[in-house]
């Protein structure tokens, strides 16, 4: 029997190199033996974008890309498609997941320092995927053409008319019009299920084989490279599959407890996954008292919004600034890896400057992403003005803090 | 044939084929990037709007739609344009550099009939009579949905909810004929 099973896989071999890879990424490829809880969000990321996928080719199956037909397609999908609400509720609410994990798995990044040398390309795919999903999910929150899907789009698309010169031309380029219509709508659903998936899925692979090329992190920052048995395995390191595909399970089967939770009994998430108003059909000229984005770009609108002011002898508007203090605040993470000077990698042997200023982005990130979701007033925009400076400091002043600030030293092994 | 390679010949060889190849896509991309423009019939109707002015009488307003969005034509009177600058104390942004009717024209003020609030439609009274939102009142547009008032010129009053005036679309005259949109 046996033999007969690597005849097999030898003629396979021959033919694909099933084996070597799989040795190569799984049965043979080592991960850090410890590691805590914030490493488990890559793999469930993973799963999130299977479940997004799936869900989305069966929503696909019955949704209707026009103006005229997409409200109520959706609403055939709630009530009349066997399963639909599922199909929808599992792929609104997968939204959310996605990037709750990636905020996650990014504020891992930065704790233990995962941007760092060799790491900087991996960092650097996994923010092309941050910048893709904020698009994916602009995208498809268009697409059941409800009022919050119109008039949040308006307010995006206004963005880009708020650029000096090109701005106005530009937006209707994008919209395919004078105004955000349904020649609008039907290009936005052929960018979010297929051009951007396609564009995530590519760099996902990156994202991994760029990973698997330099090793895996650990909150520790101990490079387990440097001691190895005689085969040449890492002493504090395991074989990924089986340790870590199999202590990922029960992280997956505790994070589908939650998530069906929400799809069951929460599918709207009380108005923040899907805000009431989307629950009424686009309507040209009635804006919804309370323009608000959904809760995962909170933090970002918070900073568009919180910039008040412009600066008129550049002939550059309250509007545009916000634009680019906006674009400014996903761009910055692409930078990272050469903002931070430290000799250690981990938080946990950085010096106070550090760990004061992640707890200050992660405090302002917050409280961004709360005010966000509130309506305007003075005293928000004051905060949400401090708020924005304290998320920019940590990142403007890492060259300077990480370089005189004090480290512990690193130890040898795990 | 000769073993040996010439590297200059095919450096030339190189950067010629590789700025072909780029001249190549970006040619194909023009069609493509082109498709996102407005098709014909976006631009059919999106385009610009003509209204025969000799219609209007003095004081009267007209609705025109162009773009989605409601346009107001109004046909101001002799005493509109003597109380418009009375008012100007009581606007947010008198717009003085926009001319008093805000147009082009000494007659006519074109206006988006859009609530700069939320959007509602902002309602005509012509009238200089006290109002239940206003004891002085001297004409204008009153948005029933949130108490916004605005003078026969579009400009906002202080103290309501919609902070700018009414917007201005793009218009010219020509003759008695009015384009609301780009001119043709």
């Amino acid at each position: 029997m046996s033999d007969k099973k690597n005849s097999f896989m030898s003629w396979l071999d021959r033919r694909l190199p099933v084996t070597e890879n799989l040795e190569r990424h799984l049965t043979k490829h080592p991960v850090p033996k410890k590691v805590n809880f914030f490493y488990i969000f890559g793999a469930l990321l993973m799963v999130v974008f299977m479940v997004q996928v799936v869900t989305g080719i069966w929503l696909m199956m019955f949704y209707t890309n026009t103006e005229e037909g997409a409200f109520a397609s959706v609403e055939y999908i709630m009530r009349d498609v066997d399963y639909g609400w599922l199909m929808r509720y599992m792929h609104s609410t997968g939204a959310s997941a996605f990037f709750l994990l990636m905020y996650f798995h990014m504020f891992r990044g930065l704790l233990y320092g995962s941007y760092q040398k060799p790491k900087e390309l991996v960092w650097l795919f996994g923010c092309f995927l941050l910048f893709l999903l904020m698009a994916e999910g602009f995208l498809g929150y268009v697409l059941p053409w409800g009022q919050m899907s119109y008039w949040a789009a308006n307010v995006i698309l206004s963005l880009f008319g708020a650029i000096p010169f090109i701005g106005p031309d530009l937006q209707v380029w994008i919209q395919g019009d004078y105004v955000l219509s349904g020649i609008t709508l039907s290009r936005f659903f052929a960018l979010h299920v297929v051009v951007v998936p396609l564009l995530m899925i590519a760099l996902v692979v990156f994202h991994i084989f760029a990973l698997h090329e330099v090793g895996a992190g650990n909150p520790e920052g101990v490079d387990i490279e440097k001691h190895r048995d005689e085969k040449g395995m890492p002493l504090d390191g395991a074989p990924f599959h089986p340790y870590k595909t199999f202590s990922a399970l029960p992280a997956i089967g505790i994070f589908f407890i939650v998530f069906f939770a929400i799809v069951f009994f929460a599918p709207t998430g009380g108005g923040y996954f899907i805000e009431k108003p989307n629950f009424e059909e686009a309507d040209f000229l009635k804006t919804p008292e309370h323009i608000a984005p959904v809760w995962y770009y909170a933090p970002f609108y918070s900073i568009l919004r919180a910039v008040t002011f412009g600066i008129p002898f550049l002939g550059i508007t309250s509007k545009f600034l916000g634009f680019i203090i906006f674009a400014a605040s996903i761009a910055i993470l692409f930078v990272v890896p050469w903002l931070d000077r430290s000799n250690v990698q981990s938080i946990r042997y950085k010096g106070i400057y550090s760990k004061v200023a992640m707890v200050l982005f992660a405090a302002s990130f917050v409280t961004l992403g709360y005010l966000g979701t509130k309506p305007v007033n003075e005293l928000r925009t004051l905060i949400a003005q401090i708020c924005t400076v304290f998320y920019f400091a940590p990142f403007i002043l890492m060259p300077i803090y990480t370089k005189y600030e004090k480290t512990k030293e690193v130890p040898e092994r795990l | 044939m000769s073993e040996k390679v010439d590297p200059k010949r095919r450096k030339a060889l190189l950067i010629t084929s590789g700025v072909m190849g780029a001249v190549t896509v970006a040619g194909f991309a023009v069609p493509f990037l082109s498709a996102w423009n407005p098709s014909e019939k976006a631009k059919a109707m999106g385009a610009s709007v003509k209204f025969d002015l000799t219609k209007l009488d003095a004081g009267a307003m007209a609705v025109v739609e162009w773009r989605r969005t409601p346009i107001f034509i109004v046909h101001q009177t002799e005493q509109a344009k003597q109380n418009l600058p009375k008012l100007n104390e009581k606007m947010v942004d008198p717009a003085l550099e926009e001319g008093l009717l805000r147009s082009s024209n000494d007659k006519f003020s074109v206006l988006k009939g859009v609530c700069t609030h939320l959007s509602c439609a902002p309602k005509y009274y012509p009238e200089i009579e006290p109002k239940a939102w206003d004891q002085e009142w001297l004409g204008g547009f009153f948005c029933p949905c949130h108490g916004s008032k605005f003078d026969l010129a579009g400009r906002v009053y202080k103290g309501v909810p919609a902070p700018v005036n009414l917007e201005v679309p793009p218009h010219t005259f020509e003759g008695d004929t009015l384009i609301i949109g780009d001119a043709v």
